[in-house]
């Protein structure tokens, strides 16, 4: 065995030969690229020269004022509804790690019936409210009421929009948070609990916190999620991106150009809101990771200085140890 | 109080011990896991805890801060009643707030260190004494470093728990612990999850803060330390206290064949 003197004179003798060898072929690799890129290029192909894509209609119609007012309400439904979404959620989690079972419960059976009914039949439920209660009053329960409200004039179709969506992800949200608190150590509570932390404090500076690196990424899945799952609210009239293109489409026959129109817009909005996710995600890996990794801006300019920066190919791995 | 306590008296001690037990019972279930511990802690007295996995010496350390509610028997710190308060004859429950207050009077340290890992050392250390005592952010930060310095880690105060070794970790748990200002402090095995060479490091701080006077209780298998540095070693199985003494008697002449089984182990 050489293996020990090797080691011993590494540092002083000749740098060790650097493998040359013929690299494997993967003939069925080249093959599948090959097919993927025919079929990408019959793809292109269809989109440039069927003209009953109308790329003319789409462009006139993308910036259109309809089709913007209809984007800014799916966006104010997407974010409202969320908002409601993960207090809702956090709210119920807690219920449902409490130790008072009435709370338990009660969250459980809330998860129970708004997972287990279409969000589509909640929707028209809430859309249709005035049936069941044709007046709404605030005051003191079983006793005198000092508000009244007419349902049909408060119950908009936008905000039974708001309410059907938002309910519905307080329950996917609670499981959610729920996971994410379980999944904190807990030593942590421990350790907040001996220093004197409260339970409230204690949930709110440590193990929320920690949580948020397990509830982001569904969060963001449940976001983008949300994003398409409010075109449903096209079915109650709340004119949001959707029902714009509809109403438009319903005029002018201009059928597959506007709802492209409408894909195009979910698509960038769902971008926008992937790229979000990226940077709220790395805003809460701090201390989970050694270093954090690089954003893609950070990653495009290191690719790009290693490019300009000619390195002498041989010394390049010794560098660190001068 | 002047309750009977039959454990040996620190010679020279006066005034309320700092902790006093009287057949405290910890049960989990059906498991019994404290089965009468008697015991007295004075005034910059430091105890020592040995025994096997299971007799309790964990279970004994988080009843005293209330970590755990003990099932009978009772528990004082520096007087007042650890968890409830006695007033004509009758055991009120404490408040959350009032159990807050007098956990933030006794540090404790974990075999797990425990470090909040999405904050940094620094953060770690100011978070209880702003959050907890309302201590002023800048005076908190002065506290910071002077600890961070007291236990060798200065400089890594911008640094997060996960970039440290264990014993650095460890050292900053002790420094956290310590920015509550205790009057107790307590050790749950904080060297056993390290590495034998870090133990050291770890060992050195806790030595300073036994000489600095602080009373401690420290559940330990270092029996170089609970020789060196221990007043009163504790020997612990399944649940009650079988020996006690000042620690080169405890180790060099155990009286119960217990003790000598497990020293016979670990030495």
């Amino acid at each position: 065995m050489t293996t020990p003197q090797t080691t011993r004179t590494a540092g002083s003798a000749a740098p060790p030969e650097e493998i040359k060898a013929v690299p494997v072929r993967h003939p069925g690799r080249w093959l599948a690229a090959a097919i993927v890129l025919v079929l990408a290029v019959m793809f292109v192909h269809t989109l440039l020269t069927n003209p009953r894509f109308e790329w003319g209609v789409i462009g006139s119609y993308f910036f259109s004022t309809r089709v913007l007012d209809g984007l800014a309400i799916t966006i104010l439904l997407t974010v409202v509804a969320m908002v409601i979404g993960i207090v809702l959620g956090v709210i119920l989690a807690v219920m449902r790690l409490s130790a008072n079972p009435l709370l338990s419960s009660t969250s459980w059976v809330y998860i129970w019936f708004f997972r287990g009914t279409p969000i589509l039949v909640q929707l028209l439920f809430w859309f249709n409210l005035a049936f069941l209660y044709p007046r709404i009053s605030l005051g003191v329960p079983f006793g005198p009421a000092f508000l009244h409200a007419n349902a049909n004039s408060l119950i908009t179709p936008l905000a039974a929009a708001i309410l059907g969506l938002g309910l519905n992800e307080g329950a996917y949200m609670a499981e959610i948070v729920r996971a994410g608190i379980l999944s904190v150590d807990h030593g942590q509570v421990d350790a907040a609990q001996a220093l004197g932390m409260g339970r409230t404090l204690t949930m709110r500076r440590i193990i929320l916190p920690q949580a948020m690196r397990v509830i982001i990424p569904p969060t963001g899945n449940e976001t983008i999620s949300m994003l398409k799952t409010s075109a449903l609210a096209s079915v109650i009239t709340v004119t949001e991106l959707l029902y714009s293109v509809q109403l438009i489409y319903a005029v002018n026959f201009k059928t597959i150009p506007l709802l492209i129109v409408a894909s195009i817009w979910y698509l960038i909005v769902t971008s926008v809101l992937t790229a979000g996710q990226y940077y709220i995600e790395r805003h809460y890996a701090r201390g989970a990771a050694r270093e954090l990794p690089p954003t893609p801006w950070q990653r495009i300019r290191r690719i790009l200085l290693t490019v300009h920066a000619p390195l002498p190919a041989s010394s390049a791995p010794h560098r660190d140890e001068s | 109080m002047n309750a009977a306590v039959e454990i040996p008296q620190i010679p020279g001690a006066s005034g309320t011990p700092m902790v006093l037990a009287e057949g405290v019972h910890k049960s989990f279930g059906r498991l019994e896991v404290l089965r009468g511990i008697d015991l007295q802690v004075e005034r910059r007295e430091v105890m020592c805890i040995i025994g096997p996995s299971g007799s309790g010496k964990s279970t004994l350390l988080r009843c005293v801060n209330h970590l755990e509610k003990i099932n009978a028997g009772r528990l004082w710190v520096d007087g007042e009643l650890v968890g409830y308060r006695q007033s004509a004859g009758k055991l009120y429950e404490l408040r959350e707030r009032e159990i807050c207050a007098k956990r933030a009077e006794i540090g404790m340290v974990f075999q797990q260190f425990n470090l909040f890992p999405h904050m940094t050392v620094r953060e770690n250390v100011i978070e209880a004494p702003i959050r907890v005592k309302g201590m002023p952010k800048a005076q908190a930060a002065e506290l910071a470093v002077q600890l961070l310095g007291r236990v060798g880690l200065k400089d890594k105060a911008s640094a997060y728990p996960r970039q440290l070794s264990g014993g650095q970790q460890q050292r900053v748990a002790i420094a956290r612990a310590l920015a509550m200002q205790p009057k107790l402090m307590l050790f749950d095995e904080p060297t056993s999850a390290l590495d034998p060479e870090l133990v050291g490091e770890v060992l050195g701080v806790m030595r300073d803060l036994a000489t600095s006077g602080m009373t401690m209780i420290v559940v330990t298998h270092e029996m170089g330390f609970a020789r060196e540095v221990g007043d009163t070693l504790i020997f612990m199985d399944e649940g009650i206290v079988v020996e006690a003494g000042p620690p080169r008697d405890v180790i060099s002449n155990p009286q119960h064949q217990r003790t000598r089984a497990f020293l016979s182990k670990v030495l």
